[in-house]
């Protein structure tokens, strides 16, 4: 055997890259800076100074207009990246989302059924969108404690995809009922997501959800790696996988119902930005879930820049992700899906 | 100190009611000792191991650990006494080594924490113990098989316990990598941890176990040494092979299936 005390003092092969955050952070912020700038007022594209000091009406548009929907984006994409991180951890598969279990299914049902029944103040839509988001996740888990066959997290999976159908067969039957001109339309619009009637209200209502749910997350970065061990693993290291699984899963279902309530169906954030953030700094949720949550801040936020920018009228937010995020999928699984994840 | 550290009284317990695994299981394990459960497969063995973790409790009777019931630990307390190897293992994502022999400290931090410069010699040391420092940043799943089961005795130690539990540690090994396995946790044990491995080869049982426990589907186990338990006999029986099929060389420990 080696000499353990030379081995002990020995340098820590890092895998960290100091650089690496450096950079995140730094083209995040400079990122952030840039977009208050662009958009289409007072002409498409970029914003000049002398304008923002001498048009009144681009100070109010930056001010209550275009920062508080930036800051929404940034939520939005940190919100969706830890908890597709925190769902691909528990549920040990590289390939789940936090739309998982229901959420994503139940917050459309949900914001369809106040358009069509209740005749839809936006309040409304955003409050039972997140109340039906939580529902797919209650159901899911009630649903796995009855059925009697398999693993624990194979049983949330089998309760996930039948709960999502119940909600798809809702949503189906609500749209076949919806007035096909006046609500219809907006149903659809909902659930192709996008951040154009973001308020500071809607912002400020939804921070405090997403920024509990984020922080839960994050104070229990190191411990997820656990949680996507073989339950009996978990327990020999002192864990209480079910219940510390459940904790993580209502942190990141409150965060991305909240989200989503305001900023309707935005897809692939939550899957695609947790292997790249693998990619970037390996699979240590210690290091990979912040570089997850300041990816997916700037992925939410370029993409609602090409949103608002691309075109006169608003690309759907919800088109964009799905298109940036398939292709970089795709991308990714052409050159294998890298160190971070097992073949 | 006492010289048990595990105890198992009058323990019974069954996946389901009409098929009890044990009635009334009593065993100490000893303090220092390497100790081998030995059984057909599917009999109970990996059982024992969880009631023996607190994975599961017997449904009568109880386990101690150090003169303790085992329910009246938290699990970072068990986690910070008994660590388990598993059989086998899911990773789902590469880790390096370092990183996944750090696991083993989670019993030792806080719910919230994460290990820090303390925790990564703990680690380090752990992984010299099982004589693998090398590994230190290799990816987890590129290992050989043997290898793997090295960095899981690692984290295993990684976690300072008193008892090191193994379900089947040398099952998928071939004859090299259980050599060396087997040497090392042969050497884990001369430095004095205390280990209690499954195994369903009788010939681990006899190169390296101080004590045997026979797990015959009875309810109940047999406890002895290697030399006592370990007869042409008692395997014959306990694997139902014919009178006749098994050799045991006195002279030259090993046990030889004749040739058919």
């Amino acid at each position: 055997m080696n000499d353990d005390a030379s081995l002990l003092k020995a340098q820590p092969e890092r895998t960290q890259k100091s650089w690496v955050w450096a950079v995140l952070a730094a083209a995040l912020v400079l990122l952030l800076v840039l977009s208050v700038f662009l958009g289409r007022y007072p002409q498409a594209g970029v914003l000049r100074i002398d304008q923002l000091r001498d048009n009144l009406l681009a100070q109010r548009l930056v001010v209550n207009v275009r920062i508080p929907r930036l800051l929404t984006s940034l939520l939005l994409g940190m919100v969706l990246a830890a908890s597709g991180t925190v769902f691909q951890m528990i549920f040990a598969n590289p390939l789940v989302e936090p739309g998982f279990l229901g959420v994503s299914q139940g917050a459309a049902f949900g914001a369809a059924l106040a358009i069509v029944f209740f005749s839809a103040s936006a309040a409304l839509v955003q409050g039972m969108a997140a109340l039906f988001a939580f529902a797919g996740l209650g159901f899911s888990y009630l649903l796995a404690r009855r059925i009697r066959v398999g693993s624990w997290l194979l049983r949330l999976i089998l309760a996930g995809i039948a709960v999502s159908a119940l909600f798809s067969a809702g949503l189906g039957i609500v749209k076949y009922l919806a007035d096909p001109l006046r609500q219809l339309p907006e149903i659809t619009f909902w659930m192709l997501g996008g951040l154009a009637s973001i308020t500071w209200t809607k912002f400020l209502a939804v921070l405090p959800a997403c920024l509990l749910g984020l922080a839960v997350i994050f104070a229990f970065r190191w411990r997820l790696n656990l949680l996507a061990l073989d339950e009996t693993t978990a327990f020999s290291l002192g864990a209480a996988p079910r219940r510390e699984r459940l904790v993580m899963m209502i942190a990141a279902v409150l965060a991305t119902s909240a989200i989503i309530s305001v900023a309707g169906m935005v897809g692939w954030i939550g899957l695609i930005i947790p292997h790249i953030a693998r990619r970037l700094v390996g699979s240590d949720t210690r290091r990979n879930l912040p570089a997850a949550i300041l990816l997916g801040g700037a992925f939410g936020v370029i993409c609602d820049d090409l949103a608002r920018m691309l075109m006169a009228g608003e690309i759907p937010l919800g088109i964009l992700t799905s298109l940036l995020g398939a292709t970089i999928f795709i991308i990714l699984m052409a050159r294998g899906l890298g160190k971070g994840v097992r073949a | 100190m006492n010289a048990n550290l595990l105890s198992f009284e009058h323990a019974a317990f069954g996946y389901t009611r009409s098929k009890p695994i044990f009635t009334d299981l009593n065993y100490q394990l000893r303090r220092g000792t390497l100790t081998v459960i030995l059984g057909p497969n599917g009999i109970g063995k990996t059982t024992l191991l969880y009631l023996a973790l607190g994975w599961l409790q017997p449904s009568v009777g109880q386990v101690l650990l150090e003169n303790r019931p085992l329910q009246d630990y938290s699990r970072a307390e068990i986690g910070r006494r008994v660590s388990l190897v598993p059989q086998t293992e899911r990773q789902p994502y590469s880790y390096t080594v370092l990183e996944y022999v750090l696991f083993g400290r989670a019993p030792h931090l806080a719910l919230f924490g994460a290990p820090g410069e303390k925790d990564e010699q703990a680690a380090r040391q752990a992984l010299a113990r099982a004589g693998i420092p090398e590994l230190a940043g290799a990816y987890v799943d590129q290992l050989s098989g043997g290898e793997g089961q090295l960095v899981l005795i690692a984290r295993a130690l990684a976690q300072e316990p008193r008892v090191l539990l193994l379900d089947e540690p040398s099952a998928h090994l071939d004859l090299g990598n259980k050599y060396r396995l087997m040497q090392t946790l042969s050497d884990l044990r001369k430095h004095g941890t205390t280990i209690l491995m499954t195994t369903h080869d009788p010939e681990i049982a006899l190169a390296v176990s101080d004590e045997t426990v026979l797990v015959d589907g009875s309810g109940s186990v047999t406890v002895g040494t290697p030399a006592q338990l370990l007869t042409a006999e008692s395997l014959s029986r306990l694997y139902h092979l014919p009178e006749g099929a098994l050799e045991i060389r006195p002279s030259h420990p090993g046990i030889v299936l004749r040739r058919l």
